[in-house]
C-alpha cells in the first residue's frame, strides 16, 4: 500500500506549502517588487511613466516635503502605543491572576467590540467625543467647559481612538504571557520575603517582557499606518498622518512614484524601530512572543 | 526595649477610614479597574446599537433626537447599502474558504514535517502580518495599475485572500502543536490507510482550529476598509460605503446592519465554544 505516496514522502510538506506560499509570492512578494521600482518613476499616469535608477530623489523629495507627517506619525503611534499598555496591563493582570473561572468570559469581554466594523467604531467615538456628545454636551451645560471647546480635530481624539482600536493587539499578548507564568515562581518569592510589588518588579514583570514586546510591536506598527483616525477623528492639518498622505497621493493625486517612495520609507522606518526594540529588549526569546 | 501590652481602652477598635480605604482598594481595586476598563471598550458599541434606534434630523446620526425603530423595519432603506452588504458578504465568504484551505495546508506542513526552509517559512508567513495594512493595499494598487487589471470585486478577493492566509497559518498553527500523533499511529496500526486515518482521524481532531482560523478570517475580511478601499475601484464594500457617507451623512441603517454584523459575531463565538467545550467533554 502508498507505494508512490511512500516514494514521494519528502515531496509532501512541499506540496501543501506550494499553494499558499505561492499566493502569498504572486500577491505580497510581487506586489512590493513592483512598488519598489515604482518609487524610481517619474512621469504621470495620464503620460505613462519611466524607469530611472536617477529618480532616487522620489525619496528624499518625498522625506523633505513630508517631514512633518513622518514625525506626527512617530509620536502620534507611539503615544496611543503607551496608553493601550498602561490600559492593557492591569487589565491582562487581573484576567490572567485573578480571573479565577471568569478568565474566558473576561477576555470575550475584552475582544468583543471588535466584533463590529473598524470604522463602526470609530463612527462611535466621534459621537461620543462629539461638540455636544456624551462628554461635552453635559460639561457644556453645566458651564464647566467653554462652548467653543473641542475634542474632536485634536490630536487627543486621534490619539485616543488608535488607542482605543488597536487595544486588543496590546491585552492579548501580555495576557497569554502573564498567563504562563509558573505560578511557584511568584510563591517563592514571597517565601524569600519579597514584598509583594517587589515580587511583581522582580519576577513577574520580566516574565512578562515578551508580551509585552510582541504587544507593543503589534499596536505600534498598525498605528504608524493608520489614517482612518485621522481622517474621521482629526480631520485637521494639525493631526494629518503619514497614512493620509500616503493614502490621498495614492488615491486622489495619482502621484504613484512619490507614494510608493513614502511606503517605503514607512516600511523601513518600522523595520528599523523593530529590529532597534528587538536590540534594546534583549535576547530572543522575546521573540518567540510574537 | 518595653513591651507595651496593649490597652484595650485606648486601642482604635476598627481601622480608620484610610485603613479601610485601602485595604479595600487592594482586594477589589483591580476588579473596579477591569469592570470600567470593559465598560470603557463596550461604550462605542453601546452607542452604535443606540443609535441605531435614532430618529436624527436631517443626514447626521451625530446627535440623539428620538427613539425610533424606522431603520430596523427598513434596514437596506439607503441607497446602496444593500449591494455593498452583499458585496462584502460573498468577498468573505470566498475569501475564508479559499485562504482557510490554503492556509490549513500550509499550517499542517509546518506543524508535522520537518523540512528544509522551515524556519524561513515561519518568518514568510509572519511578514504580511508585520507589514502595514496601507503598505500592502498600496503596493496592490501599484500592482494592478502596472499589469493594467482593472479593479473589481476579483481583485478586492485576491487581496483578502492574501492577508487572510497568514492569520489562518497562524492560528491552525497553534491549535496543531501538541496534536495527540499516538492516536493516528494506533488507527494506521489497526490497518488504516494514511488517507482514512487522516479523515477519520486527524481532521475531526483539527476541525475547531479550522473553524476558529475560518472565524477569523470572515472577520476580517467583513471589516477590512485600508487594504479593501486600495484594490476595490468602483466596487463598494459595508466599509467602503460608511466611509464614503461620512461626509454626507451616514444613514441610521448603518448602525443596525453594524448592530446584526456585531450580534451575528457574538454568537458564532459563544455557539463554537460551546460545541468546542462538549467535544471535550465527550
Amino acid at each position: 500500500m502508498g507505494g508512490p505516496l511512500r516514494r514521494f514522502r519528502f515531496a509532501v510538506p512541499y506540496l501543501l506549502l506550494a499553494p499558499g506560499l505561492l499566493w502569498l509570492t504572486v500577491y505580497y512578494v510581487y506586489p512590493a517588487v513592483q512598488m519598489f521600482i515604482a518609487s524610481f518613476w517619474s512621469g504621470s499616469l495620464s503620460q505613462g511613466y519611466t524607469f530611472s535608477l536617477s529618480n532616487w530623489t522620489n525619496y528624499t523629495d518625498a522625506i523633505a516635503r513630508y517631514e512633518e507627517q513622518f514625525v506626527r506619525s512617530i509620536v502620534f503611534a507611539g503615544l496611543a502605543t503607551l496608553l493601550t499598555f498602561l490600559i492593557s496591563f492591569p487589565l491582562a493582570y487581573t484576567i490572567a491572576f485573578r480571573g479565577g473561572r471568569y478568565k474566558n468570559l473576561l477576555l470575550f469581554l475584552v475582544i468583543a467590540p471588535f466584533f463590529t466594523s473598524f470604522l463602526l467604531r470609530v463612527i462611535s467615538w466621534r459621537t461620543i467625543l462629539g461638540d455636544d456628545g456624551l462628554f461635552l454636551g453635559p460639561l457644556k451645560g453645566a458651564g464647566v467647559v467653554p462652548e467653543d471647546f473641542r475634542l474632536l480635530a485634536t490630536p487627543l481624539a486621534v490619539i485616543t481612538g488608535i488607542a482605543y482600536n488597536f487595544l486588543p493587539f496590546m491585552t492579548l499578548p501580555i495576557y497569554v504571557s502573564l498567563e504562563k507564568i509558573d505560578r511557584r515562581l511568584l510563591e517563592a518569592g514571597q517565601d524569600l520575603y519579597a514584598a509583594p510589588f517587589m515580587t511583581f518588579r522582580k519576577v513577574t514583570f520580566p516574565l512578562a517582557l515578551p508580551g509585552i514586546f510582541a504587544g507593543t510591536l503589534l499596536t505600534f506598527i498598525p498605528a504608524m499606518g493608520d489614517y482612518v483616525n485621522a481622517e474621521l477623528l482629526g480631520q485637521t492639518p494639525s493631526t494629518r498622518m503619514i497614512g493620509n498622505v500616503i493614502q490621498s497621493r495614492f488615491l486622489v493625486n495619482n502621484d504613484y512614484p512619490t507614494a510608493a517612495a513614502l511606503s517605503f520609507v514607512l516600511m523601513a522606518g518600522i523595520l528599523v524601530a523593530v529590529a532597534v526594540y528587538a536590540r534594546l529588549l534583549g535576547t530572543e526569546e522575546l521573540t518567540s512572543g510574537v | 526595649m518595653t513591651a507595651r501590652p496593649i490597652d484595650p481602652r485606648t486601642a482604635p477598635l476598627r481601622p480608620t477610614v484610610a485603613q479601610r480605604l485601602g485595604r479595600w482598594l487592594s482586594r477589589y481595586g483591580l476588579f473596579v479597574y477591569t469592570g470600567l476598563a470593559i465598560a470603557y471598550l463596550m461604550m462605542p458599541i453601546a452607542i452604535m446599537i443606540l443609535f441605531s434606534f435614532n430618529k436624527p434630523v436631517g443626514k447626521s446620526n451625530f446627535t440623539w433626537v428620538k427613539f425610533s425603530l424606522d431603520a430596523w423595519l427598513n434596514p437596506f432603506g439607503a441607497l446602496g447599502l444593500q449591494d455593498a452588504v452583499v458585496a462584502s458578504l460573498e468577498v468573505a465568504f470566498v475569501s475564508t474558504l479559499v485562504a482557510t484551505i490554503l492556509g490549513t495546508l500550509v499550517g499542517l506542513a509546518l506543524t508535522r514535517y520537518a523540512f528544509r526552509g522551515r524556519s524561513a517559512t515561519n518568518l514568510f508567513i509572519f511578514l504580511p502580518m508585520a507589514t502595514p495594512e496601507i503598505v500592502l493595499g498600496a503596493s496592490l494598487l501599484t500592482m494592478f495599475v502596472s499589469i493594467g487589471q482593472p479593479r473589481n470585486l476579483l481583485t478586492i478577493l485576491i487581496a483578502h485572500i492574501m492577508f487572510n492566509i497568514s492569520y489562518v497559518v497562524v492560528t491552525v498553527r497553534a491549535r496543531l502543536t501538541g496534536f495527540p500523533r499516538h492516536l493516528e499511529e494506533a488507527a494506521m496500526d489497526l490497518g488504516a490507510t494514511e488517507w482514512v486515518t487522516f479523515w477519520k482521524v486527524t481532521f475531526p481532531l483539527i476541525f475547531p482550529g479550522i473553524m476558529a482560523a475560518a472565524l477569523l478570517a470572515f472577520s476580517l475580511s467583513i471589516d477590512d476598509f485600508v487594504i479593501t478601499n486600495f484594490t476595490a475601484g468602483q466596487t463598494v464594500t459595508f466599509p467602503m460605503y460608511i466611509y464614503g457617507s461620512y461626509r454626507i451623512g451616514v444613514p441610521v441603517q448603518v448602525n443596525v446592519i453594524g448592530t446584526v454584523i456585531f450580534l451575528t459575531a457574538v454568537g458564532a463565538v459563544v455557539v463554537s465554544t460551546i460545541l468546542q467545550r462538549r467535544d471535550r467533554g465527550a
